[in-house]
C-alpha cells in the first residue's frame, strides 16, 4: 500500500508493499512528531523555544540532543561545510533533522517486520527490497531545469538517494564558511550513500561545497554522487555508474 | 644499448615537442585559454594543466633538469574525459603529440622554436582550486615548470591533492522516459504538492 501526505512542508510517500494501512500509520505519526518537536515553523517545538531562549540545551528532549550531537560529529566530517547554526545564530536543524527521522521511520518499518518498502520524503528517498510487481526499485533523478523531467534513472539497491539543490526553494543552503556568498555555479547533487541519514547529511554539505563538492564525495568511501552544474553539465563520481538502471 | 638509444631519442622528442607545445601555448596565452563558450571550470583548467602536469612529461623532463619542481598531484585530465562538450579549444595542447612512448619517433624538431624566458600561464580554475603555472626556457629548451599558484587554501582541497585524482566523468544532462518508483530532487515544498493535488482534482472534475 502506497499513501502521501504532507508533513514538515514537504510531501512524504510510503510505500509498504505488504502492509495495509495500520503500519503506514504508524510511520506517517513518527514523522508529525518529528515535525512537533524540531519544527523552525511550529511555535511550540523545541526548536523554537531554544531559539527564544525560553529552553536550554541541556533541557532538551533525548531526540534533540542525539540531533545536535549528530549535527556536531556531521560538522567534523564535513570541514565545517555542514553546520546547523545561521548566520543569524539561530539553530535551524532542519538539515539534518530529516534524514535522521527517515532513518527512524525505516527502522521503524523494519521492526514491523516488512523487506519490501519504499519512502520518499520530499525527493530524499529510502527503499528496501523489491516493489509490488518483485521489481527492483528505481528512483528519477529530477532535471533541475524542467522539474516534470528526469535526467537519469537509478537502481539504489537499499541505499539511500538524498538530492541537495537551489531549484525549488530558491538559495536555501549556503556556505557556512562565507554566508554571504550565493551558490550558483552548481545547481543540485544527488548523492547516493549507504543509507538515506548519511546520503542526506553529505548532500547538504557537498552541494554548499560548490564544484568541489563532487570531489568530496568521490574522496569519500562508499558514497557516489551526480552532479549537475548551471550549464547542463553532469558530472560523476567513479562509482557512480553501478547505481545507473 | 639500443633501448637507451631509443630511449633518449623519444625522450629528446618528446622534450622538444612538449617545449614546442609551451612555446605555441604561451604565445597563445595573451589572447585567452578560457577561450570555451560552454563554460564549466573543469575544462578550461585542461590547458594549462593536462600538457604540463602529466605524469608522462615529468618522467621526460626530469633528467633534464633534476632541480624543476613539476608537481604531478593535479591531475585532472580525467574530469572532462567524456565530456561531449568538450571544445576544441584546447588546441595548443594537442599540437604535437606529447606522449612519450618507446616507439622510435619520427625526426626529432629543430630546437629553438620559442625564447628564452620565464613565462607565467594564465590561472586556470583546475575544478577544485586554481592553477598556475610558470614556465621556464633556458636555450630554447624547456627546463622547468613550477605551480605559481595550487590549490591549497582549504583542508579539503589539501586532502584531495593527496590523492591521487579522482576518476570523474561528466556528461550533458537528457531527459529520460521511465517509470520509476520515485524522482529525487531539491526538497519539494507543499506549494508542489498543493499544484499537484489542484491539478489531480482540476482532472477529477473534468472527469
Amino acid at each position: 500500500m502506497r499513501e502521501t501526505r504532507d508533513i514538515m512542508g514537504m510531501p512524504i510517500t510510503i510505500e509498504i508493499v505488504e502492509g495495509a494501512s495500520a503500519p503506514l500509520s504508524a510511520v506517517f505519526d513518527y514523522f508529525t512528531a518529528v515535525d512537533e518537536r524540531f519544527s523552525t515553523y511550529k511555535s511550540k517545538s523545541e526548536i523554537m523555544k531554544i531559539n527564544r531562549g525560553e529552553l536550554q540545551k541541556k533541557e532538551c528532549s533525548d531526540e534533540v540532543k542525539q540531533v545536535f550531537s549528530l549535527a556536531e560529529q556531521t560538522e567534523k566530517d564535513t570541514n565545517g561545510y555542514f553546520s546547523i547554526i545561521r548566520p543569524d545564530s539561530s539553530i535551524d536543524p532542519s538539515g539534518l533533522v530529516k534524514g535522521w527521522a527517515m532513518r527512524n521511520a525505516t527502522a521503524l518499518v523494519q521492526d514491523m517486520g516488512y523487506k519490501n518498502y519504499f519512502i520518499d520524503a520530499g525527493g530524499d528517498i529510502q527503499s528496501s527490497g523489491n516493489d509490488a510487481d518483485g521489481r527492483a526499485w528505481t528512483v528519477g533523478i529530477r532535471n533541475p531545469f524542467n522539474r516534470s523531467e528526469i535526467v537519469k534513472v537509478l537502481r539504489p539497491q537499499g541505499w539511500g538517494v538524498a538530492t541537495s539543490g537551489t531549484y525549488i526553494r530558491g538559495q536555501h543552503i549556503y556556505n557556512p564558511h562565507n554566508p554571504e556568498q550565493t551558490i550558483e555555479d552548481i545547481v543540485s547533487i544527488t548523492v547516493i550513500g549507504p543509507d538515506i541519514y548519511e546520503a542526506d547529511r553529505f548532500a547538504t554539505a557537498a552541494f554548499a561545497m560548490g564544484r568541489k563538492g563532487i570531489v568530496f564525495i568521490e574522496q569519500l568511501p562508499n558514497f557516489e554522487a551526480y552532479l549537475i552544474d548551471a550549464t547542463g553539465i553532469a558530472t560523476m563520481t567513479s562509482g557512480f555508474e553501478r547505481f545507473i538502471a | 644499448m639500443v633501448l637507451m638509444k631509443k630511449f633518449f631519442l623519444s625522450l629528446f622528442v618528446f622534450v622538444a615537442s612538449a617545449g614546442y607545445a609551451v612555446g605555441q601555448y604561451v604565445g597563445a596565452s595573451s589572447v585567452s585559454i578560457s577561450m570555451s563558450s560552454t563554460r564549466t571550470a573543469g575544462q578550461n583548467a585542461q590547458a594549462p594543466v593536462t600538457m604540463i602536469s602529466s605524469g608522462a612529461t615529468k618522467s621526460a623532463l626530469s633528467p633534464v633538469s633534476p632541480t624543476q619542481s613539476v608537481s604531478t598531484k593535479p591531475q585532472p585530465t580525467t574530469v572532462t574525459k567524456s565530456n561531449p562538450t568538450k571544445t576544441p579549444a584546447q588546441t595548443p595542447t594537442q599540437t604535437p603529440s606529447p606522449i612519450p612512448t618507446p616507439v622510435p619517433a619520427p625526426t626529432p624538431k629543430p630546437q629553438g622554436q620559442y625564447v628564452d624566458g620565464t613565462y607565467t600561464g594564465t590561472p586556470g580554475d583546475a575544478y577544485y582550486g586554481i592553477v598556475q603555472i610558470q614556465a621556464v626556457i633556458q636555450n630554447g629548451k624547456l627546463v622547468s615548470v613550477d605551480f605559481l599558484q595550487y590549490p591549497n587554501d582549504r583542508r579539503t582541497s589539501q586532502y584531495i591533492n593527496s590523492q591521487a585524482m579522482p576518476l570523474l566523468k561528466s556528461e550533458a544532462i537528457q531527459a529520460q522516459s521511465a517509470n520509476v518508483s520515485g524522482v529525487s530532487g531539491a526538497t519539494d515544498t507543499s506549494q508542489a504538492f498543493i499544484q499537484s493535488l489542484g491539478d489531480a482534482l482540476a482532472q477529477a472534475k473534468n472527469a
